[in-house]
């Protein structure tokens, strides 16, 4: 029989303003088994952990129950205060008669009836708690990113500042991420590249960092402090070892036809490029699809002319498998589609570009050597039209309902840009907000309109027409001056929405890490654990969390690396004892478990049994206790009703269900 | 058995899963959004970890409703703890109508960490079903008391 302490906390007046907590109280002191009863103001506090204490020592509780906040919230508070009163963390139970009773009920009665009830729930539980304990794992000193944009290498880099071996997967040929195709950055107007290469050749230089780029994450099995990870190494038909980088392939290559994509598409390349000029590593990739020689087995040109011997059309996929202690996700972002807005004649105006694209024609490395020019015919524009939001804050599905957050900031910039380096050309923006808080941002925006004379205009734009000159004519509303405007124009701009990179689903699947309905990685918690994914051993770096400008990239960077020295820094780690734990009297053999447990922590072995004095040897389901992650799969399917989980066994459930009920 | 008695109170017994749909009702309860306090929530590690027997005997012990709330597919934290969720919920709650425990007393419904508006519309709506359907007596007749 266990002794049970009931306490009740008011959280201020968040509990105790709509549940009579006395009441629940002297409910809780007639329940079976109860031998302590009591209130106070926050449970939590150190005064309430130490009443908790305290009774537990008086009455010799064996078993809590702590009716508070959710146990989300502080189920591992109450825990430690269990242990250090010397009761097993596992005898407690948290009855949550805050998130799902005072805070969403209103009237008295009825919320307190109700936490009467979720307190019996938790009564009847902890009478069939058993103490667990919990059991310990190694620690792989070794840590994965995923992404190598600014924000996987700022990640990188403070973890291996730490000490640790780190290695970085990129998708693309060159780690650098959108910040590479940048020219300039607000609030600053610093080059992206003179800011970013450094950063990228020290990440490349890193005696603990490794790179694999043109790389992906294809399996993950494991947990936290041992992730085992398969990474497929694309085929680059390249030799990463003889290569020099010094380009002579990508000048003969008689293949010029495929879209560049770091330009956006925007020109071509060749089938065997590199991305950009200062790509790390500085080798190139050979293109399959545009290669000739790998396509008809023809030409072989680069092969030719190359003079270390490098290029290797025999090269296969790779698959290496690597452990890792943590896991940081760090892939980043690409502007949404247009196709839903026809509106903006986007596919139909070569004239009609997004910010990125404007980005790479004002590059000097870009498409019109950093020439303003309109890309129909290669004119300079005298008037030019940004429109904000477009695809960001919208109510409808073509579009995102978040604020993409940058691009007021880039529309800025752009304007700036422009109207400095040519002052005869007009900038009007059509916008619903500016929205610029940050440091400097908001005097960067004034700038803008104050010394640049940028024609900022509030409200939106219905339509982009193409005219038979070539010229573009925009329709839009003054919501100020309350009139429709009709606006020539040379060149429009949309400032597009951006959206995670469709990669994450993919990847957050193989880390059961959760994303939002806008496919953004899912925070621990949204304001108290931002750099955690709520899986155990899985950080959050950059835009996949959410929408960022660099400055807060940089700073989530840093902080997921500081989270995973933490984790890294310890030798040890307590796992999950709410393990699967098979009966071996009742275990018939049958497999069936073992099928639907996703972590093969199941497997089979003949054991010796002592069936009530009868021995006899039998196959029995063993579960590994490391390798379990507590799902409870294997326990619905098992026929014999052999198979249970510690701390969610079955007749702990049905309890609950019976004291619900009752 | 629908009955007039606006004073009716259902019991309503909501599994929810640990990673979304309960941290989903946490959600509800910090934006202050009200559902019926007939529904009771019991904190399951997966929608997987949801025996048939737990919802017979919820029903058995005098339920009107039972609802089984997970992780959108896909999105399940052992990836796929839902799908064989969904699958016996399937195969359960057409043996229950079969049995006189109407469709509308039980439900899967998908509820994300994200979405406390969810879980607070899907609540409410359960319970008006629920409440349509008046008490549950068909198991009820089974009914083994302590
Ligand atoms: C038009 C435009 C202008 C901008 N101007 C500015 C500015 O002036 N100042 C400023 O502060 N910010 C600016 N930004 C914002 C800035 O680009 C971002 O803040 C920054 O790039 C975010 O970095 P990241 O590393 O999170 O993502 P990314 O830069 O997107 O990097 C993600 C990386 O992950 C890789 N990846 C994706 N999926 C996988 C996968 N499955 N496996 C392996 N690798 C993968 C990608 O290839 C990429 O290299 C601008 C953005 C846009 C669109
Ligand atoms: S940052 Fe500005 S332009 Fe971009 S979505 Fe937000 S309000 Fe619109
Ligand atoms: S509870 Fe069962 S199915 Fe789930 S991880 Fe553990 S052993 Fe595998
Ligand atoms: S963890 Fe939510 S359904 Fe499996």
């Amino acid at each position: 029989m266990q002794k049970i302490g009931v306490f009740v906390c008011h959280c201020g007046s968040n509990i105790a303003a709509t549940v009579d907590v006395k009441k629940v109280v002297e409910m809780a002191a007639k329940e079976q088994g109860v031998f302590h009863a009591e209130d106070y103001p926050y449970m939590c506090s150190e005064a309430g952990q130490s009443r908790i204490a305290a009774a537990v020592k008086e009455k010799g509780l064996t078993g809590i129950v702590v009716c508070s906040c959710s146990p989300r919230m502080h189920e591992a508070t109450f825990r430690k205060a269990a242990e250090r009163a010397g009761i097993n963390p596992y005898m407690v139970e948290i009855a949550n008669i805050r998130e799902h009773c005072s805070w969403i009920h209103k009237d008295m009665t009825e919320a307190t009836e109700k936490a009467v009830i979720l307190m019996r729930a938790a009564v009847a539980k902890v009478h069939l708690n058993a103490p667990l304990m919990a059991g310990e794992s190694r620690v792989t000193k070794r840590a994965l990113v995923i992404g190598g944009g600014i924000a996987g290498i700022q990640t990188a880099i403070d973890i291996a500042d730490a000490g640790y071996k780190v290695d970085i997967v990129e998708k693309t040929p060159s780690i650098g991420g959108r910040m590479s195709q940048l020219d300039k950055t607000f609030p600053t107007l610093d080059c992206s590249a003179c800011i970013l290469t450094p950063k990228m050749v020290e990440a490349a230089s890193h005696e603990n960092i490794t790179i694999h780029t043109w790389s992906e994450v294809e399996k993950v099995s494991g947990f936290v402090g041992n992730f085992t990870v398969d990474i497929r190494k694309k085929a680059r038909y390249v030799n990463m070892d003889k290569c020099t980088g010094c380009g002579v392939c990508q000048e003969k290559c008689p293949s010029k036809k495929p879209l560049n994509e770091f330009n956006r598409g925007l020109n071509t390349r060749t089938a065997i490029y590199t991305p950009f000029a200062q790509a790390i590593p500085n080798v190139p990739v050979i293109d399959a699809n545009s290669c000739i020689k790998l396509k008809t087995g023809k030409c072989g040109i680069c092969e030719k002319f190359c003079q270390v011997g490098a290029i290797d059309y025999t090269q296969k996929d790779e698959i290496i498998t690597e452990q890792y202690g943590a896991i940081v996700v760090a892939t980043g972002f690409d502007t949404i589609k247009l196709d839903k807005y026809g509106e903006y004649a986007y596919n139909e105006s070569k004239d009609v570009i997004t910010s990125l694209e404007l980005e790479r024609i004002m590059n000097a490395a870009g498409p019109t050597k950093g020439h303003l020019e309109r890309l129909s015919d290669g004119k300079a524009p005298k008037e030019i039209v940004f429109i904000q939001c477009v695809g960001s804050r919208c109510s409808d599905d073509r579009g995102k309902p978040y604020c993409s957050k940058i691009c007021c900031m880039y529309t800025a910039k752009h304007a700036m840009l422009i109207r400095d380096k040519y002052p005869d050309t007009n900038v009007t923006v059509f916008y619903i907000d500016v929205r610029t808080p940050g440091k400097n941002f908001d005097e960067f925006y004034r700038r803008a309109v104050e010394d640049y004379g940028v024609h900022y205009i509030k409200g939106q734009v219905g339509k982009v027409m193409p005219q038979a000159d070539g010229s573009l004519l925009v329709q839009g509303v003054d919501l100020l001056d309350n009139k429709q405007i009709l606006k020539k124009a040379d060149m429009v701009v949309l400032a597009t929405a951006i959206e995670p990179n469709p990669d994450v689903r993919k990847i957050a699947t193989m880390l059961t890490a959760s994303i939002d309905t806008n496919n953004f990685l899912t925070e621990a918690h949204p304001k108290l654990r931002p750099v955690e994914s709520p899986t155990a051993g899985v950080f959050l770096s950059g835009v996949c969390q959410g929408p960022k400008d660099i400055p807060e990239t940089v700073a989530q960077a840093g902080a997921a690396a500081v989270k995973v020295i933490g984790l890294l820094a310890k030798d040890k780690l307590k796992t999950n004892p709410c393990t699967a734990k098979s009966d071996e009297l009742l275990c018939n053999g049958c497999s069936q478990c073992a099928n639907v447990c996703p972590y093969g922590a199941i497997t089979y072995e003949e054991k010796l049994i002592n069936d009530h004095g009868i021995r006899r040897t039998s196959r029995v389901a063993v579960v590994n206790g490391a390798l379990c992650q507590g799902c409870g799969a294997c326990t619905v399917t098992c026929p014999s009703g052999a198979m249970d989980l510690q701390g969610f066994s079955n007749r702990q459930i049905l309890a609950e269900v019976d004291a619900i009920c009752r | 058995m629908p009955v007039n008695n606006e004073n009716w109170k259902p019991t309503i017994v909501a599994f929810c899963c640990n990673w979304c749909s309960y941290a989903g009702a946490d959600l509800a309860g910090s934006s202050r959004l009200a559902y019926p306090a007939d529904v009771k929530i019991i904190k399951v590690p997966c929608s997987c970890r949801v025996n048939p027997m737990f919802i017979l005997r919820a029903f058995e012990k005098g339920a009107d409703g039972v609802i089984l709330c997970g992780c959108h597919p896909g999105d399940c934290h052992y990836s796929t703890g839902n799908y064989y969720a969904r699958r016996r919920m399937t195969l359960l709650f057409s043996m229950l109508d079969y049995l006189g425990i109407e469709e509308g007393r039980t439900r899967v419904e998908w509820v994300s960490a994200a979405e406390g508006v969810k879980f607070s519309e899907t609540m409410n709506s359960f319970v008006e079903k629920v409440r349509t359907l008046g008490p549950s007596v068909r198991l009820g007749d089974l009914r083994c008391k302590n």
